[in-house]
């Protein structure tokens, strides 16, 4: 059953009560929250999505109030099966919350993976890595390019499946920051993007759908392709310049969450997934010029 | 409330086979609060009953072995460079806890996870312990004037030092009880029985039976217990492996009492047996039988530490457990200062610490090069 057979109501009632366990790809989680707001965020973010049986969950997090802090200078707190990672936050960010608090899950538990802080998208079947530092214009690249052909697989972090190298999918949100809420919003006007939340520690955020064929498929895994680290900058043409292998895979090492956990295996799925792709830096100012580049790169 | 699924499976590793697929999901949840699911995936291999967990709660034990495994090597490396470092000094230094387990070889370092590595040297070469440290790259925590008298005057260790670059943290002990506390264990008799470790001359464990005392007497002097059935896990498997060595079950109580370690060691053997059914012969249990507290007391301590010493997860909650926390916190306090020391001390803990840690923060912060 998918998440949209729920109505808000009934939604609301069960986050409060038993709760939901909810599929991204290859992890279910199990979800509780007694803050309406975050329920009707789940609704509308998550509609597509299915939620499974109640006999397992990979991870079971609530997202509530902490006490006394309901109401007066509200605020909210994730809890991951009664141990809490993060301080609170203003109530406002409740949903933002959850959304770092399911990355932060997968991040520090899903050891069968290489986690990269990297989006990662699909097209014909090959994943492309789009790693990047905060700032860089990688989700709004991103999410320019699901809505032009590509499947998105994740738009925070890339999951490279240390059995055989192939990427998996959550299909989860992409989170818009700033002035790319409203570049989106007019470069797709069939994008689903939820309520903006002003004043987080990254401006103004608002989660965006992840395209209903992204979560249909969020199954297939997709083999090595690219890895591209893209940078807007103002007035440029779209440009992709070959980079190092070996530089990339210092970044990887860097920016990969349980690289050093992960041990000699952390480094054979790095390099691997390095050799086989092709590895670029990428520079743009148009986001269509950007689409057109990728284009190619997918039909090479 | 549900049941304690953790100590089932580590009692009786075959139990796996009956379980189904919402077992899998408690025990992943009740395993990973207690710290316990490398351990139990580590025992489930040995029993030759793996086969039985699904994929999805196997990929969670995995994943914990596979951190465990990783802090293991960790662990290995940083006892190497204390020994680099202090091998100077001539000082006898022995490996405590975890970082003990590791490079003594012994099962209960397996599935176990490390924080910071123990040690313990003579309480008279501790300035020179100190400074060969500070001159391999550990350096003190810059705490305020009550945090180093806290550890300095009353406690069994001096602050903890992290190294600057590896960002690790060794505790250097004096002894294993605060001077403060109410048992005085002799410091100079477990030096004395002290184990060499082969092939790394400088660094030592503990003997058998002393490592068994110091896992029971920090288990049961302990006021936070998050750790408490990983800890107790410990030493059943400590238990389990030297039991096996002729003679220590009947030497076990007689160095307890030289020790003054009676009262943890009965309580350390009270409760394994119960969680993990710890297989301690009769002989020694009535060795300690006048050594065990009255009966309102015991009745009282096992209401706490059946508690305690279950994981800590909401499954296994009940209305007695923010009582029972609350008992053990207060009984850690209580035993390691007397109530002239303790009732000040929490005073500060509660009202004061906070500004006096901000104080010190901003002094810091001006005494930075600009």
């Amino acid at each position: 059953m998918k998440v949209s057979a729920l109505s808000n109501t009934q939604l609301t009632h069960r986050l409060c009560g038993e709760g939901i366990w909810l599929r991204t790809g290859p992890v279910v989680t199990h979800i509780q929250t007694p803050l309406p707001e975050v329920a009707e965020a789940i609704g509308q973010s998550y509609a597509h999505h299915e939620l499974s049986d109640p006999d397992w969950a990979d991870f079971h997090v609530r997202v509530y109030a902490p006490f006394l802090r309901g109401h007066w200078r509200a605020q909210s707190q994730f809890a991951f099966d009664g141990y809490i990672p993060f301080k609170p936050l203003p109530r406002a960010h409740a949903f933002a919350l959850l959304e770092w608090g399911l990355n932060w899950c997968v991040a520090n538990h899903l050891h069968n993976h290489l986690v990269i802080h990297a989006a990662a998208l699909e097209r014909g079947g090959r994943a492309v890595v789009l790693p990047a530092p905060p700032g860089s214009g990688k989700s709004t690249l991103c999410a320019a390019l699901i809505h032009r052909g590509w499947r998105l697989l994740s738009d925070e972090l890339s999951l490279v499946r240390l059995s055989d190298g192939r990427l998996s999918a959550l299909a989860r949100p992409v989170n818009l920051k700033n002035t790319s809420i409203d570049i989106i919003r007019n470069f797709a006007p069939e994008a689903v993007i939820g309520r903006e939340t002003h004043d987080t520690s990254k401006g103004t955020v608002a989660h965006l759908n992840a395209p209903p064929e992204s979560v249909f498929r969020q199954d297939e895994t997709a083999a090595p392709g690219w890895v591209v680290f893209p940078k807007w900058q103002a007035g440029v043409p779209a440009e992709l310049k070959t980079r190092s292998k070996a530089r990339t895979l210092l970044h990887f090492a860097d920016n990969a969450f349980n690289y050093s956990q992960l041990g000699s295996a952390g480094f054979r799925a790095a390099a691997a997934l390095i050799d086989t792709s092709g590895c670029y830096d990428f520079t743009y100012s148009n986001l269509d010029e950007a689409i057109a580049v990728f284009e190619q790169l997918a039909a090479a | 409330m549900h049941r304690d699924l953790v100590s089932l499976l580590l009692r009786d590793p075959e139990a796996a086979t009956t379980f189904g697929l919402s077992d899998w999901d408690l025990l992943v949840r009740q395993a990973r609060r207690a710290g316990l699911l490398a351990r139990l995936l580590t025992r489930l291999r040995q029993r030759g009953v793996a086969g039985h967990v699904p994929e999805q709660a196997l990929l969670h034990l995995e994943s914990a072995l596979t951190i465990a495994d990783r802090q293991a090597v960790a662990v290995a490396w940083e006892a190497r460079m204390l020994r680099q470092a202090l091998s100077g000094t001539g000082v006898p230094v022995v490996l405590l806890k975890g970082a003990a387990y590791v490079m003594a070889r012994l099962s209960a370092a397996l599935g176990r996870t490390f924080s910071d590595v123990d040690i313990l040297v003579p309480e008279a070469s501790l300035p020179e312990v100190e400074s060969a440290l500070m001159l391999a790259g550990w350096h003190g925590d810059r705490r305020n004037a009550y945090d180093q008298r806290y550890y300095r005057d009353w406690m069994h260790e001096i602050p903890p030092m992290q190294h600057w670059h590896r960002g690790t943290t060794v505790d250097v002990h004096h002894a294993i009880l605060p001077r403060t506390a109410r048992l005085k264990p002799s410091s100079e008799k477990l030096l004395a029985a002290a184990v060499d470790l082969p092939g790394l001359p400088g660094l030592k464990v503990l003997s058998p039976i002393d490592m068994v005392l110091h896992s029971a007497t920090h288990l049961f002097h302990n006021e936070e217990l998050s750790m408490g059935p990983r800890d107790l896990s410990d030493l059943d498997l400590l238990l389990r492996q030297f039991g096996e060595e002729a003679g220590f079950w009947r030497a076990l109580p007689n160095r307890a009492a030289e020790l003054d370690l009676s009262r943890p060691l009965y309580y350390a053997l009270r409760y394994a047996v119960r969680q993990y059914a710890t297989p301690v012969p009769p002989n020694t249990m009535a060795a300690l039988a006048d050594v065990a507290p009255v009966w309102p007391v015991r009745a009282m301590m096992d209401g706490i530490y059946r508690r305690m010493l279950a994981p800590h997860h909401e499954s296994l909650e009940d209305r007695g457990t923010p009582l029972a926390s609350l008992c053990a916190y207060v009984r850690g306090h209580w035993l390691r200062m007397p109530p002239r020391l303790l009732l000040p001390h929490l005073f500060y803990k509660a009202f004061l610490a906070e500004r006096a840690e901000a104080k010190q923060e901003k002094k810091i912060g001006a005494e930075r090069p600009r």
